[in-house]
């Protein structure tokens, strides 16, 4: 009776521990994940109740024969192709720039990371005003040495480049600190050994910190991948998708369709779609990654 | 950009403790590392400066060809127009209120759970973990649709538990702690448990108080994330009167789209806070950042 008492009481402060959180996952995270899923098969604008009915498959096949969600896709994939490259490397650069014996390290550090810490809605605000074509410093800039500048995010050309380099400036400072916990955890007496053997820098680097760093630099590359499928905030403030449509992404579209056009179930099956997109990139890259990642 | 791309040559400048002739090459190596890093600081820190300088700026000064890079004459008119002509005080609170309400709600749903996952071994605890883990991997923007849909059946849009509530669960704070909680010394809480010390005590008196760095992590993290958010507070406020500053910054730019120098002066209410807290509590937001990442 003791011990089943005592296993009685066990639960009951289990319950007492778990049971906030874990409802609350449920009702805000579980159940309109499930619902969600379910949605991509019906119809359903909220503001006109009659317009609630299963379909089946129906918002799938509109989706294939979406132009709006090809460019979209199209458009995102332009957008990973130029801020990931950049970020990558240019966060690798600052991390090692920043892995030395440094004077001021933590006003350089607080440099890069100021960006990551302020809002993205007032880091694309700045932008849109930097990259003003008139009046902003960065067609100022180009002026002083004789370039007239773009009207960037006027531009169908334009736009998009503008809110990568925007992006990237943006996400340094965070690769950085990865790239940097990465740094700090390789063991100096690798460098050391390498020393002794008369190593130079660029050999140590080559084949001391690369092979090392690529676990980091794997787990950077997945999870800007992730971030930028689901790029958002800069491109509804600084361009709403425009001009011309040359910069609408995934969530623009779904965003659009779920609150601007009251097709509910039509943004599910799109952000079901993303999410698959993103699940198999991810699927791939961890299968890719024994071709360059080497595990100590 | 042109800076970035260059800091990504840095080989040259690891630190060498070769012998003989190569003090001059060291400080060379110095000079070149101090100069690239002075360089990125400044492409970091001249938006924000330029962001500033836009905001003490009078009308006729804002769009001006060159631009005037040093406001003269400085004022603080456009703070004090935007305070006039829009609700930003409103909105101030509102984001403060809603950070702190969501903050302190991670606080102890993550951290109970957390202990009942740590500590409280039941049947079948690590399955429920899993699932936990699971739900992180699902993008915000899966949910978001029928969130808001349930919202509605709620009567939650427009209201401030529909702003808060959900982002007070949160699956993320709970694997942070339950990490930092795993770490603890059981021996700690055995003589406590001897004594007959329920699991509440044990988990206020000892798990607690033993977890702080954790714990500023998260507050620092939970705060910053609430506080910067933007896509659900779009989605579920419609009136001015709830807006959080991000939500209030991305409509203050289609209202006085060329009064640059107020539109600059909601960023710099928006940013300063967070730029304010990482003076103050860098360690743990650079931790919190760090841990995000360990989480895919």
């Amino acid at each position: 009776m003791v011990v089943r008492q005592r296993i009685f009481q066990k639960y009951l402060w289990v319950g007492f521990f778990l049971f906030p959180s874990l409802i609350g996952l449920l009702v805000f995270m579980v159940v309109p994940m499930v619902s969600s899923l379910a949605l991509t098969f019906y119809e359903w604008d909220p503001l006109i109740p009659t317009r609630f009915h299963f379909q089946g498959l129906q918002n799938y096949l509109t989706l294939v024969k979406d132009t709006n969600f090809w460019a979209a896709l199209l458009h995102t994939l332009f957008y990973i192709a130029g801020y990931i490259p950049l970020v990558l490397t240019a966060g690798l650069g600052v991390a090692l720039l920043m892995n030395q014996k440094l004077v001021g390290r933590a006003f350089f550090r607080g440099a890069f990371f100021m960006p990551v810490i302020s809002a993205w809605v007032a880091v694309a605000l700045m932008w849109t005003w930097i990259f003003n074509p008139k009046f902003g410093i960065v067609n100022y800039l180009l002026s002083l040495i004789g370039i007239t500048g773009p009207s960037w995010l006027y531009d169908p050309n334009w736009a998009m480049p503008a809110i990568i380099l925007t992006s990237v400036w943006k996400d340094i400072g965070f690769i950085m600190v990865l790239f940097l916990t990465g740094l700090q955890s390789i063991p100096q007496e690798y460098y050391e050994a390498a020393s002794i053997d008369g190593a130079g820098n660029w050999p140590r680097f080559r084949y001391i910190t690369l092979p090392l760093l690529s676990p980091t630099a794997f787990f950077a590359l997945i999870i800007s991948l992730i971030n930028s499928f689901q790029v958002f905030d800069q491109v509804w403030v600084m361009t709403q998708g425009g001009p011309a449509g040359s910069t609408s992404v995934l969530v623009e579209q779904i965003v659009n369709n779920s609150f601007r056009y009251g097709r509910m179930g039509y943004a599910a099956t799109m952000s079901w779609v993303l999410f698959l997109i993103v699940f198999l990139v991810t699927i791939f890259q961890t299968r890719m990654q024994k071709n360059w990642v080497t595990y100590e | 950009m042109n800076e970035q791309s260059s800091q990504a040559i840095p080989p040259t400048i690891l630190t060498t403790s070769c012998p003989g002739s190569y003090r001059l090459k060291r400080r060379v190596s110095q000079a070149v590392l101090y100069l690239l890093l002075i360089l990125g600081a400044l492409v970091m820190i001249i938006p924000f400066a330029w962001m500033i300088s836009t905001s003490l700026k009078t009308d006729q000064y804002v769009l001006t060809i060159p631009p005037q890079l040093i406001p003269n004459p400085a004022t603080l008119d456009s703070y004090l127009r935007l305070f006039e002509l829009y609700p930003i005080g409103r909105m101030l609170f509102n984001s403060l209120f809603v950070a702190g309400l969501t903050t302190l709600g991670q606080l102890v749903t993550c951290s109970m759970a957390a202990y009942a996952f740590a500590r409280l071994k039941f049947r079948g605890h690590n399955l429920v973990f899993l699932f936990y883990l699971a739900t992180m991997m699902v993008p915000f923007q899966v949910t978001i649709t029928p969130l808001f849909i349930l919202m509605r059946i709620f009567g939650w849009i427009n209201t401030y538990q529909g702003l808060i509530l959900p982002g007070v669960f949160s699956a993320f704070g709970t694997f942070m702690l339950r990490q930092a909680f795993l770490t603890i010394p059981v021996e700690y809480e055995e003589a406590a448990y001897m004594d007959g010390a329920s699991p509440l005590t044990i988990f206020l008196r000892i798990i607690l108080p033993l977890s702080k760095p954790a714990l500023a992590t998260l507050t620092v993290f939970a705060f910053m994330g609430s506080w910067n958010a933007f896509l659900w507070p779009l989605f579920i406020v419609r009136e001015q009167t709830l807006m959080t500053l991000p939500v209030g910054l991305a409509t203050l730019q289609g209202r006085w789209l060329t009064e640059w120098n107020l539109v600059m002066a909601g960023t710099v209410i928006t940013v300063l806070p967070m730029l304010l807290l990482y003076l103050f509590a860098q360690k743990y937001i650079v931790q919190g950042f760090v841990m995000s990442g360990l989480k895919g």
